[in-house]
């Protein structure tokens, strides 16, 4: 009761008060979306598919290399993306578990990448797995490789990317993620490009989203805003994608990775 | 001389380690656009109506990209009067129905490689403008257009001045972040007259 008023005091005094309200009912939602989300079931499937034999090889991933070494998954995601010297390219998770596929398991890459983003009713092996991978690194700070000149290469890439207009429509990322303070309907725009807008974002997917009752990867986040750009479809884990997912972890870098996250 | 070789010990040393340049928008040139559109036309590929040529930028997304949006008057100028002329106006009256172009106002379907192909497109108006009262959910990117026809006028030159805009808001302003949504065939005439209704007809909730 006490904080009903007080929240109503500080309605009254900060205006305009309808705004104030507005947000305060969003950050609410926000709060209960998050303590009954349903990331934790996705961790384990991720888990236990982590641990599948599959493949012509019938072995599983337990091995695969996310950087840190054979089969160490503690904060592995938070150092991603990064260049693995053993395939020379700059890597986000998903590129890397896909390598690992190929590679380990022997599967083919049209069979490992027919259905990399799943729905609803059935999620993808992906999805399952960048949730179990990603929930590894909480707590470790965001540290994407800054070192290599192919990671530097990917994040200026990555860069320009963001701001090149082109399609039907002439947008770039920075159309809609380009000016603070901005929203589509009644979507909050993070601008990307700032640390302090990316930071939060990039420490919180992959996520779940309630309002579809979806697990989402990033290499999902960036496929469908390309969608929105009315742009054609990115290949996925190309390396303009992985640019991309360079130049916002590397602009969001520092704060420690507190994901799988829970989205409107 | 001592001074200067470390200067340039130092330079070198800062050279290797310099921090990358975050939160800065990049300066891009011919040839980093080039690069880019090189990458897009490697790295995407065709879905549905989302075809391949949509990676390639006219002289209007070129000029944007090269000036970071800001280009100066003398290379903006004649640029949005070549935009202007290809604007094609249709004979007789520019409103429609405004009841037509208020559903037309609200969807944001058209151009995406989702969308059922030869089925009509929205303009998305409101992803990005406040227009009636009666929608609360309404974008900011661009101003809000809240009884735009009771405060501006609908006489003829304000029709052709809407009518315009929507067809090719490049016309009027190089870089601006609104699509040209006659110019790209998202929308048909008609459905540009019904949006200028939309706007200035004084029936229209968006005037009342």
């Amino acid at each position: 009761m006490r904080t009903v008023t007080f929240g109503a005091v500080l309605a009254l005094t900060f205006a305009p008060a309808y705004a104030q309200d507005a947000k305060k009912e969003i950050q609410k939602y926000q709060q209960m979306i998050t303590e009954g989300s349903p990331v934790e079931l996705y961790e384990l499937e991720g888990e236990d598919l982590w641990k599948k034999r599959q493949g012509p090889k019938n072995v599983s991933l337990e091995q695969c290399d996310l950087g840190m070494g054979p089969g160490r998954l503690k904060g592995a995601y938070a150092h991603l993306p990064r260049h693995f010297p053993d395939t020379d390219r700059v890597m986000d998770l998903e590129a890397r578990l896909l390598h690992c596929m190929l590679t380990l398991q022997g599967r083919d890459l049209k069979e490992a990448t027919k259905r990399v983003f799943g729905n609803a009713d059935r999620p993808s092996e992906m999805e399952y797995l960048s949730a179990y991978i990603a929930g590894q690194s909480r707590g470790v700070p965001v540290s994407p490789g800054m070192e290599h000149p192919k990671e530097r290469a990917a994040f200026e890439l990555g860069r320009k990317l963001f701001f090149n207009r082109a399609g039907p429509w002439d947008f770039s990322c920075a159309s809609c993620h380009g000016e603070e303070g901005k929203r589509i309907r009644m979507q909050d725009l993070p601008v990307l490009s700032t640390p302090q807008a990316a930071r939060p974002v990039v420490a919180t997917w992959p996520a779940y989203r309630v309002s579809n009752s979806q697990f989402k990867t990033m290499q999902w986040r960036i496929n469908d805003c390309y969608r929105q750009m009315r742009m054609p479809e990115p290949t996925f884990v190309s390396e303009a994608t992985i640019a991309m997912n360079m130049f916002l972890t590397v602009t969001g870098n520092s704060e420690p990775y507190r994901g799988p996250g829970t989205k409107r | 001389m001592t001074k200067s070789v470390l200067l340039g010990v130092a330079a070198l040393l800062g050279a290797c380690a310099a921090p990358l340049p975050i939160g800065e928008r990049p300066r891009v040139n011919g040839d980093d656009i080039d690069q880019v559109t090189a990458v897009l036309k490697r790295d995407f590929h065709v879905r549905g109506a989302a075809k391949m040529d949509r990676v390639e930028q006219d002289v209007v997304q070129r000029t944007c990209n090269l000036y970071a949006d800001s280009p100066p008057p003398e290379v903006a100028k004649p640029l949005e009067a070549a935009q202007l002329k290809a604007v094609r106006y249709p004979a007789g009256s520019l409103l429609g129905d405004w009841k037509r172009g208020q559903r037309i106002a609200q969807s944001g379907r058209g151009m995406q490689w989702n969308d059922k192909p030869g089925a009509p497109a929205g303009g998305s108006c409101y992803n990005c403008h406040e227009l009636s009262p009666q929608e609360a959910s309404f974008g900011t990117v661009g101003p809000s257009l809240k009884a735009f026809g009771r405060t501006r006028g609908n006489g003829p030159d304000m029709q052709k001045y809407v009518y315009g805009k929507i067809y090719n808001a490049k016309a009027f302003n190089l870089c601006s972040n609104m699509p040209r949504l006659g110019h790209s065939r998202t929308l048909t005439e008609q459905q540009i007259k019904d949006l200028t209704a939309y706007l200035l007809d004084p029936a229209s909730p968006v005037n009342r």
